[in-house]
């Protein structure tokens, strides 16, 4: 649970609700964008995603280290994005 | 040797290398790493190979599973078997032992316990149950505080009365100021945490720096990130500076994030006191519902046994997070408790101190050095 994993923004599914649909290598799910909405997030920007939250917008070279760092995990890394897939944030 | 491999700029680290060596030279350090992540990365890529031996990493008590004490497991179960309860929780904490098992033991004897990636997971739960209670067992310092506390606003917003939070949010910084003020440990300097500071930026550390003297750096979870951290703490105590600094910069902020730090004084206050494991009682160091969310609070939904429970006699927890003790040095260390049968909760995390070592620490070098012996885990059904 304490991975950050770096996703892309693909689109924003529901404003009320702050909910945007991520990309994470190739998986896409929905996580909540309230935290950084107001920095002035859009489609194309790559977040820093934790427990379902983005926490900070990042730039493309941070967000491809970070999953480069990962993927040097092995297993975690497998695991929390299992955890991931599971998740059905509406 | 796996260190180098995974390394992209082995320049840069054998320059940093050699200035590490140079500014720590006929001197012994003692640096703590507050975050479990941290911890995990030096054994996972053994720092401790690159460094030289008069530097010792201690590590902290940041991994959130590692602290929470055996008597809020207790009440996580006594919720989870409550009659129409559906339990949710980060997948860490399943396998954490309570005085009378863990929550996976709970589900085991018939108790709806299910892991949930995020806690709006929790709250898809509770709407697509609605005849049942779900409860999100919320912990974590304030990396995951403001996950929690959109999800509890949503929930209001919403009107989901069948859901609830049993709320053990810790924060960092009494963790810190009771391991300064502890008499077992001298320590040099912290390497701060990356993710919570994205939250509560750089501000609240200044008291280390100002009346404690030493100095803090924000680091990020590569291993570059580590060393050049370490170099940057060593630099501050040569020049005689003594200071908050970013090591981070490409995700912390100095402010932290506003709306995250606003979310969480909206729907949460302190709580007088609160136990950590290994650091026993500790003022103003967890967060409770505020009472306007009463309706949400599982604490007071249910009925729970609020008994304070000792750790097992042979688990040395306790001054591993205190950083008193290493993992090999506690008793049961990889043989009794191993991260498939953990007594203690640093061997349950994978961020855990004992658990990287166990699964990394014990094959570097610097464990050779040690010249310890540590038996594999016996595997069940082979003979």
């Amino acid at each position: 649970m304490c991975l950050g994993i770096p996703g892309q923004i693909i689109e924003f599914v529901h404003e009320t609700n702050q909910i945007a649909k991520i990309d994470v290598n190739g998986v896409r799910r929905n996580v909540n964008v309230g935290l950084v909405l107001p920095d002035g997030l859009k489609v194309g920007d790559w977040v820093l995603v934790h427990v379902g939250f983005a926490l900070s917008i990042i730039d493309e070279e941070e967000a491809a280290r970070t999953l480069k760092f990962l993927e040097s995990m092995g297993q975690e890394f497998k695991d929390e994005l299992d955890e991931l897939m599971a998740s059905q944030i509406e | 040797m796996k260190f180098v491999d995974e390394f992209r700029r082995r320049d840069l680290v054998k320059k940093l290398q050699d200035q590490i060596a140079e500014l720590s030279a006929g001197k012994q350090f003692k640096i703590m790493e507050v975050c479990g992540g941290h911890t995990h990365t030096i054994y996972k890529h053994g720092i401790e190979d690159i460094l030289p031996s008069n530097i010792d990493l201690i590590h902290g008590p940041g991994c959130p599973v590692c602290v929470i004490p055996m008597g809020r497991i207790d009440d996580a179960i006594a919720i989870a078997k409550s009659p129409n309860v559906i339990f949710t929780t980060y997948g860490d904490m399943m396998r954490v032992p309570g005085s009378d098992g863990s929550l996976l033991d709970a589900r085991a004897a018939g108790a709806d316990v299910r892991f949930v990636y995020s806690p709006l997971d929790a709250l898809k739960v509770a709407r697509d149950n609605s005849d049942k209670e779900v409860v999100f067992f919320a912990i974590g310092f304030e990396t995951t505080t403001p996950s929690t506390a959109l999800t509890l606003k949503r929930a209001k917003d919403e009107g989901l009365t069948n859901f609830s939070i049993f709320c053990n949010h810790i924060t960092i910084i009494p963790a810190i100021k009771a391991i300064l003020d502890s008499p077992d440990l001298r320590l040099d300097g912290f390497i701060g945490p990356g993710h919570v500071s994205t939250i509560i930026g750089l501000r609240p550390y200044q008291f280390i720096t100002q009346k404690y003297k030493k100095p803090i750096v924000a680091a990020g979870f590569e291993p570059l990130d580590v060393v050049q951290s370490i170099y940057m703490i060593l630099k501050q105590i040569a020049d005689g500076r003594c200071e908050v600094e970013n090591q981070y910069k490409r995700v912390v902020r100095e402010e932290g994030n506003i709306h995250g730090l606003r979310v969480m004084q909206e729907t949460m206050e302190l709580r007088p006191f609160f136990e950590w494991r290994g650091l026993g009682f500790i003022n103003q160091s967890a967060l409770k519902l505020r009472p306007e969310f009463e309706a949400w609070d599982a604490e007071v939904k249910f009925e729970i046994p609020g008994v304070r429970v000792a750790d097992p006699k042979a688990c040395q927890c306790g001054e591993v997070l205190k950083g008193v003790i290493k993992p090999w040095e506690c008793r049961v260390f990889g043989t009794s408790c191993t991260p498939e049968t953990p007594i203690g909760t640093c061997m349950v995390s994978s961020e855990g101190a004992c658990a990287a070592y166990y699964n990394y620490g014990r094959f570097s070098m610097a464990a050779q050095r040690r010249n310890i012996q540590v038996s594999d885990i016996p595997v069940i059904g082979e003979q």
